[in-house]
């Protein structure tokens, strides 16, 4: 089994992608001749050709409008929108366009797109290079958003998104695309059905739900606690819409006690989607209020401030001491 | 059509217009609930769209080109259920009629066109794509952002701009710089014409060579036909207040639709008459006979395969009309 970094497991599934399906055509800015600027589609355009791998100009809205067009002729697009912040001039031809042509065509036109987004914090990037948008993706009718942990998640989940018929945003955790893990990236697809959650860790005490980097940290946390005899259950949400409630609800409903984790600010986050989904399924079990662990609700901070804005290790411990200490009053 | 036929370019036209006529009283009579008059427009959008070769080429159009679609032949009921409110994006089946679904964002699809004529060229498939917008849509960061991109990738597009002269109640002097659409093109190094759009054989012509120069890799081309909306730019809107008569009165001595008739012998432009009497008969009848969709398409066509969150929330639906 070869040891690949997440970085070099998306672009092996950019690799098998593109060999088994001719329709698959990987674009955006500098994913040509550089290979991205995280380097995710090095080698692509010299194995494929510059008519399947190729260069725009600088011109988010019409990297994804091209991806409209593409798709109505038939192809599968993957486009790179190189950083998380430089989605925003495209939103219009995300929400309007690629997420909705399917339904205005009444399912004529198909949208097979996989938008790779390069996602979150963690690396000390300059403004706009470090954004969390999965709640705004995920609340969008027609789009489907996923975030890997590992490489072998980014692999199998990022060949998932290309073969999905339907948009795909694909939110790339920056900050773990230099992770490695071994694994055998044809062997182990059966562990992750599409539109399923894995449980990382099992525990008995709390179950601690996250996606993208924070899955990592999550399990330094359950090291932690495992320390001081508390038994914590990691679950990666990996899907982030549509979201896996029974996965969510069974692992919930066996330690009673929930706590989410995203980089994204507070307010109107995906965890506040997560822990209603747990409190509506699981309130009779629940044995304390679904507590979260996010961002705060301000611009992402530059480097020097990031590790005061990212849940960190002792907050997330904080968190799992409040849910084990609930006592209803 | 591979040569401009003017009696039959004459007779799409007058269909275009007894049928934005009937369609606006539609609206008057509470039928439609709104609707975007093309009057002044025909030559513009029929003569462009008869250009097109409906066995490889793609049309991507706006809210406003009734005549496009006419000249295009697609069922019109469909078309018009739109403005029926029957359903975004039409009846049509738009990969039969080689028409977009309809779009309300006006820049929007002129990129969705370079991303087609793309894969008319990794297709070799030899189609080009024509995509609909006005003056107002020019201003938009999209059709810059399309124009360039077929412009470096030397794309098989027409980026046909009818400039009616009005984006809403602002002229073009207020909106788009320098006057002129097709000045623009130089700026993307892609040839820009300018062509009067209300004479349909001019239109149509102009056309088929940018059509024709895209097929043959000569890259894309910005056609701006200079036009007139007639009427109002919805039927919500009031122009009195933004122009003058005298400005509507200098462009109906120049309606596209007299001027294709004074070429035609009395008894053609009768004939015409008649089989637009015919189609708007034809027309009004299939939309007052279309009823809404079934209840249960609200949660359609979101997805290939419905997600369980959204099966869910159909069942609860369904409960709730049971209950």
């Amino acid at each position: 089994m070869p040891e690949l970094s997440l970085q070099q497991a998306l672009n092996l599934a950019l690799r098998h992608a593109c060999e088994d399906d001719d329709r698959v055509l990987v674009f955006g800015q500098d994913v040509g001749t550089l290979g991205g600027v995280f380097r995710v589609t090095d080698g692509l355009r010299d194995k494929f050709g510059e008519h399947r791998v190729f260069d725009t100009p600088l011109a988010e809205s019409a990297i994804m409008g091209m991806a409209v067009g593409l798709a109505m002729h038939g192809f599968r697009p993957v486009p790179e929108i190189q950083f998380d912040g430089f989605s925003y001039p495209a939103i219009d031809q995300i929400v309007n366009q690629v997420a909705r042509m399917h339904y205005r065509s009444r399912g004529v036109l198909t949208m097979p797109i996989t938008l790779r987004l390069p996602s979150f914090g963690g690396i000390r990037a300059p403004e706009h290079h470090g954004e969390s948008l999965e709640a705004l993706f995920a609340h969008v009718p027609g789009l489907k958003v996923v975030s890997p942990s590992s490489p072998r998640e980014g692999y199998h989940l990022l060949r998932q998104a290309i073969a999905d018929p339907d948009p795909v945003v694909f939110l790339e955790p920056k900050s773990r695309y230099w992770h490695r893990e071994s694994f055998d990236p044809t062997g182990d697809a059966e562990l992750m059905p599409p539109g399923t959650s894995r449980v990382v860790r099992d525990g008995r005490h709390a179950t601690l739900v996250a996606w993208g980097a924070m899955v990592a940290r999550c399990l330094q946390v359950a090291d932690l606690a495992a320390e001081d005899g508390v038994d914590l259950e990691v679950v990666d949400l990996r899907w982030l819409k549509p979201i896996d409630a029974d996965g969510l609800a069974a692992s919930v409903a066996r330690t009673r006690r929930a706590v989410v984790v995203h980089e994204a600010p507070l307010t109107a986050g995906l965890g506040a989607e997560v822990s209603t989904l747990i409190t509506e399924r699981c309130f009779d079990d629940l044995r304390a209020p679904v507590q979260r662990v996010t961002g705060f609700d301000v611009p992402y901070p530059s480097g020097a401030l990031e590790d005061e804005y990212l849940p960190s290790a002792d907050r997330i411990l904080t968190a799992v001491q409040t849910t084990l200490e609930y006592r209803r009053g | 059509m591979h040569h401009a036929d003017l009696r039959e370019l004459h007779r799409l036209m007058l269909v275009a217009r007894r049928l934005d006529e009937e369609a606006i009283a539609l609206q008057r009579q509470g039928v439609l609930p709104a609707y975007a008059p093309a009057k002044g427009q025909e030559a513009a959008q029929v003569g462009s769209a008869a250009a097109l070769d409906l066995a490889r080429d793609f049309a991507f159009p706006g809210y406003r080109d009734l005549g496009a679609a006419v000249a295009m032949g697609v069922d019109l009921v469909a078309y018009l259920a739109t403005h029926l409110n029957i359903w975004h994006g039409g009846l049509y089946d738009p990969r039969a009629s080689r028409l977009a679904p309809f779009n309300a964002v006006v820049g929007g699809p002129v990129t969705h066109a370079v991303g087609w004529a793309m894969g008319a060229t990794l297709d070799d498939t030899g189609g080009a794509a024509i995509t609909y917008f006005g003056d107002g849509a020019s201003s938009q960061g999209d059709v810059h952002e399309a124009m360039n991109f077929a412009g470096v990738y030397r794309l098989p597009v027409v980026f046909f701009c009818q400039n009616n002269g009005w984006a809403i109640s602002v002229p073009t002097g207020r909106q788009v710089a320098g006057g002129s659409v097709a000045a623009r093109a130089a700026g993307y190094g892609i040839e820009g014409v300018r062509v009067d759009g209300n004479d349909v054989t001019a239109v149509f012509e102009a056309t088929r060579t940018a059509l024709d120069r895209a097929r043959e890799g000569g890259g894309p081309t910005v056609i701006e036909a200079m036009t007139f909306r007639m009427g109002p730019h919805s039927t919500s809107d009031d122009p009195g207040r933004y122009r003058t008569l005298e400005e509507e009165q200098s462009w109906r001595d120049r309606d596209p639709l007299v001027r294709a008739a004074a070429r035609l012998t009395a008894g053609e432009v009768a004939a015409a008459e008649d089989h637009a009497t015919e189609v708007v008969r034809e027309v009004r009848e299939g939309l007052l006979a279309l009823e809404a969709p079934p209840a249960e398409e609200l949660f359609s066509f979101v997805y290939r395969e419905p997600t369980k969150a959204l099966l869910e929330q159909q069942r609860t639906w369904k409960e709730s009309l049971d209950a």
